[in-house]
C-alpha cells in the first residue's frame, strides 16, 4: 500500500497526456480485455462476500437465501458482546499477540545483527539457507512434528522430562502450555524468514562507516551500537508498527491445529471461533457478525498504524 | 574478490577477546541453524525406525536398524498418496491460474497512462485491508456449487493482492523504450506484454510463482472448509487426520508381510506420512531458495 501511495505521489509530478477515454479504450482495448478477468475475480470473490456481510444483520437460513431471510438488526452483535465469549476471545487473541510481540519480534533482529558479524560468506549463506527452511513448511507439518515431540507416551521431550523428574507433562492437553507452544512454534518457523528485511537494510550500510569507526578505535559492540543499530532502526520501527496493526490477526491456521477440547478456553481466537460456530455449527449470521466486528476493528488498526508507519517512514528508509 | 577476502581476514583477527566473541557468534548462529533443521532430521530418521529401536532409543537421527516398512505401509494404505496426488493437481492448476490472472491483471495497471488505473488500484487496495471474511466467502463458494471440487481450492485464491502489486511494480521498471519500439514495429499491447515484458520479468515471475505454489501446497484451511469428500482431500488435511486427530492406521489388521522387522510402529508411520508431505518442498527448496529471497527483496526494497 505504501508503495502505491509513493508511486501515486510521484505520478502527480509527471506529465501524462490525457486522451479522451473512448479513444483510449478503442486504441488499447486489449489492455482492458487483459484486466477484465482479474476485475471479475475481485468483484466476485472479494466484493460479493463484502456484500454478504449483510447476513450479520439477518437470521440467515440457507433455504430462504440472502434476500428472504428476516432482518434482525444488531441482535447478533448485541448477543456477542453480552455473552462471555467476547472477552475470552479478546483475551486469548491479545495474549498470544503480545507474547509474540514481546518474545518473537526481537528474535529476527538479534539474529540479523549476529549474522551481520559473520564475515565468512559461505558459512553465512549456509546458515541463512538452513534457518529459512521452516518458513516454507505447512502448519500441519509443524503441528505434526510438535505432536510427535510432545506426545505423553512416546514424545522425546516427555521422555527427557521423565528421565529427570520421574513424571510426564501433558503438554498437548494442558491449558497452561498452549500459549508457550504456539510461541515456540512461531519463533522456530519465522525467525529466519523475518530476518531478511533486516539483512536487506544492513546490506545497505556503507562499509566505510565501519572502517572509519575502527580507525577511531571503536570496538565491535560500539560499532554495532553506533552504526549497525541506527542503520536498521527505521526498519525495526516500521516492522513493529505494522505488527501492532495486525494484533488481532493471530495466525488462526496455526492455532486451530493445536487447539482441542481440553485447551479451548485459552486457544480459541476470533477466526477459529468463527469457523467452529459458523461452518461446524451452522450459525452463519452470528459468526458473520463476529467476523465482521473483528474485520472492522482490524481494518481500523491496520490503517491507523500504516498511517503512523508512513509518518515515521518518510524520514526513514522507505 | 581476493582483496575482499584479505580485508575480511583482517577483521577476524584482532585482540583475543574479539576473536573469542567471533567464535561465539559463529557457534551461536550455527546452533540456531541446526535447531532449525533438527526436527526434520528427527522426523526423517524416525520414519525408518523399527518398533524395537524406537522403544530403546527414542531419539534417533540415524536408525541402526533400517526399515522401509512404514513407507511400504503408507503405499499400501494409499490415503496419503491420494492426498499427495490431489495436492499436486491443486498446486499445478492453482499456480497456473494465479500466474495468468496476476500477470494479465498487473500489466495494464503498470502503465501510468492506463485510464481507470486509480479506480482499479483502489479497488484492490481496499481488499488488502478489509474482506468479507470466512463465512460470506464460504457461502459464496457454496452457492457457486464449487464445494467438493478443486475449483474451490484454486479459484478463490487466484490473485493475491500483495503478489500482484509486486509484479506490477516490477513491470513498471521495464524500460519504456523497448515497449515503444515494439509498438512502432506494429506490435499490439499483448505482443508487448508477451514478447517484451514477460521475458524481462522472469525473476519476479519465478519468485511469485514459487510463493503461489508453496501457498497452494501448504494450504489446509480451505480444504477443510470446502472439501468433505475424503477422496478429494489434499495431503495436508489427510496428514492432519492421521497425526493430529489420531485417525491412525489399523496396523495389526494389515495383512501385509513386513518380514523379520515386524509391523512398523504407529509412530514411524506417522513420521513417514509427515516426510512424504514435506519432502517435495525440502527437495526443491535449496534450488529455488534464491528466488524466494529475491522475491522478498523486490517487495521490500521497491517503492
Amino acid at each position: 500500500m505504501e508503495q502505491t501511495k509513493v508511486k501515486r505521489r510521484k505520478k502527480e509530478k509527471e506529465y501524462i497526456p490525457r486522451v479522451p477515454f473512448g479513444k483510449y479504450v478503442r486504441r488499447h482495448w486489449i489492455l482492458y480485455l487483459m484486466i477484465l478477468p482479474g476485475c471479475i475475480y475481485f468483484l466476485i470473490f472479494k466484493y460479493i462476500p463484502m456484500g454478504g456481510l449483510m447476513i450479520a444483520f439477518q437470521d440467515y437460513s440457507p433455504f430462504a437465501g440472502f434476500l428472504q431471510s428476516p432482518f434482525v438488526g444488531w441482535k447478533h452483535f448485541r448477543n456477542f458482546f453480552i455473552g462471555s465469549d467476547f472477552f475470552m476471545l479478546l483475551r486469548n487473541t491479545l495474549a498470544i499477540s503480545f507474547l509474540n510481540l514481546l518474545f518473537y519480534f526481537p528474535m529476527p533482529v538479534i539474529m540479523a545483527l549476529l549474522l551481520n558479524e559473520v564475515m565468512h560468506l559461505k558459512y553465512k549463506n549456509l546458515v541463512q539457507t538452513m534457518v529459512y527452511v521452516p518458513h516454507f513448511i505447512s502448519f500441519v507439518v509443524v503441528a505434526s512434528i510438535t505432536y510427535t515431540l510432545l506426545n505423553e507416551g512416546t514424545g522425546i521431550i516427555n521422555l527427557i522430562v521423565q528421565a529427570f523428574t520421574g513424571h510426564t507433562v501433558p503438554f498437548l492437553s494442558g491449558k497452561q502450555y498452549f500459549r508457550g507452544i504456539i510461541l515456540i512454534q512461531n519463533i522456530w518457523k519465522e525467525t529466519g524468514w523475518g530476518m531478511i528485511v533486516f539483512l536487506a537494510a544492513l546490506a545497505g550500510v556503507d562499509m566505510e562507516l565501519y572502517e572509519a569507526a575502527r580507525v577511531d578505535g571503536a570496538g565491535r559492540w560500539q560499532q554495532m551500537w553506533h552504526i549497525t543499530l541506527p542503520a536498521i532502526k527505521g526498519t525495526i520501527i516500521i516492522m513493529l508498527i505494522l505488527r501492532v496493526g495486525s494484533l488481532l490477526n493471530t495466525g488462526y491456521e496455526q492455532i486451530y491445529l493445536m487447539a482441542n477440547s481440553l485447551n479451548r478456553s485459552v486457544a480459541e481466537v476470533f477466526d477459529t471461533y468463527v469457523y467452529r460456530i459458523g461452518v461446524t455449527n451452522g450459525q452463519y449470521s452470528f459468526s458473520t457478525a463476529v467476523g465482521m466486528f473483528k474485520g472492522i476493528v482490524g481494518c481500523i488498526m491496520v490503517m491507523g498504524t500504516n498511517w503512523l508507519a508512513k509518518k515515521c517512514g518518510e524520514s526513514g528508509i522507505y | 574478490m581476493a582483496g575482499k577476502k584479505k580485508y575480511k581476514r583482517k577483521k577476524i583477527k584482532g585482540s583475543l577477546s574479539t576473536r573469542i566473541t567471533s567464535v561465539c557468534i559463529y557457534l551461536f548462529v550455527g546452533l540456531v541453524a541446526v535447531l532449525a533443521v533438527l526436527p526434520f532430521l528427527y522426523v526423517f530418521g524416525g520414519s525408518f525406525a523399527t518398533e524395537r529401536e524406537l522403544a530403546q532409543r527414542p531419539f534417533l537421527i540415524i536408525p541402526r536398524e533400517f526399515s522401509l516398512n512404514a513407507y511400504k505401509f503408507i503405499l499400501e494404505d494409499g490415503r496419503i498418496l491420494n492426498g499427495l496426488k490431489n495436492t499436486v493437481i491443486v498446486t499445478v492448476i492453482g499456480t497456473a491460474i494465479a500466474m495468468v490472472f496476476s500477470t494479465t491483471f498487473a500489466y495494464p495497471l503498470s502503465k501510468k497512462e492506463f485510464q481507470g488505473r486509480n479506480l482499479i488500484l483502489n479497488m484492490v487496495i481496499i481488499t488488502m485491508v478489509f474482506s468479507g471474511g470466512m463465512i460470506p466467502t464460504f457461502l459464496l463458494v457454496k452457492n457457486l456449487k464449487m464445494l467438493d471440487s478443486f475449483a474451490a481450492l484454486t479459484v478463490p485464491g487466484a490473485i493475491s493482492a500483495f503478489n500482484m502489486v509486486i509484479i506490477k511494480n516490477f513491470f513498471e521498471g521495464v524500460p519504456k523504450e523497448l515497449e515503444e519500439a515494439t509498438v512502432m514495429d506494429g506490435g499490439s499491447d499483448f505482443t508487448v506484454f508477451a514478447r517484451i515484458v514477460l521475458p524481462l520479468s522472469k525473476p519476479v515471475l519465478a519468485s511469485m510463482g514459487l510463493f503461489y505454489a508453496v501457498g497452494f501446497w501448504n494450504d489446509y484451511f480451505s480444504c477443510m472448509l470446502y472439501i468433505n469428500d475424503t477422496s478429494k482431500q489434499t495431503a495436508q488435511l489427510i496428514l492432519r487426520s492421521i497425526v493430529l486427530l489420531a485417525q491412525g492406521f489399523d496396523l495389526l489388521g494389515s495383512r501385509m508381510d513386513f518380514g523379520v522387522a515386524g509391523a512398523p510402529p504407529e509412530q514411524a508411520v506417522k513420521l513417514a506420512s509427515t516426510v512424504v508431505t514435506v519432502l517435495p518442498i525440502l527437495i526443491v527448496y535449496p534450488f529455488v531458495q534464491k528466488f524466494f529471497t529475491k522475491g522478498v527483496m523486490i517487495g521490500a526494497v521497491k517503492g
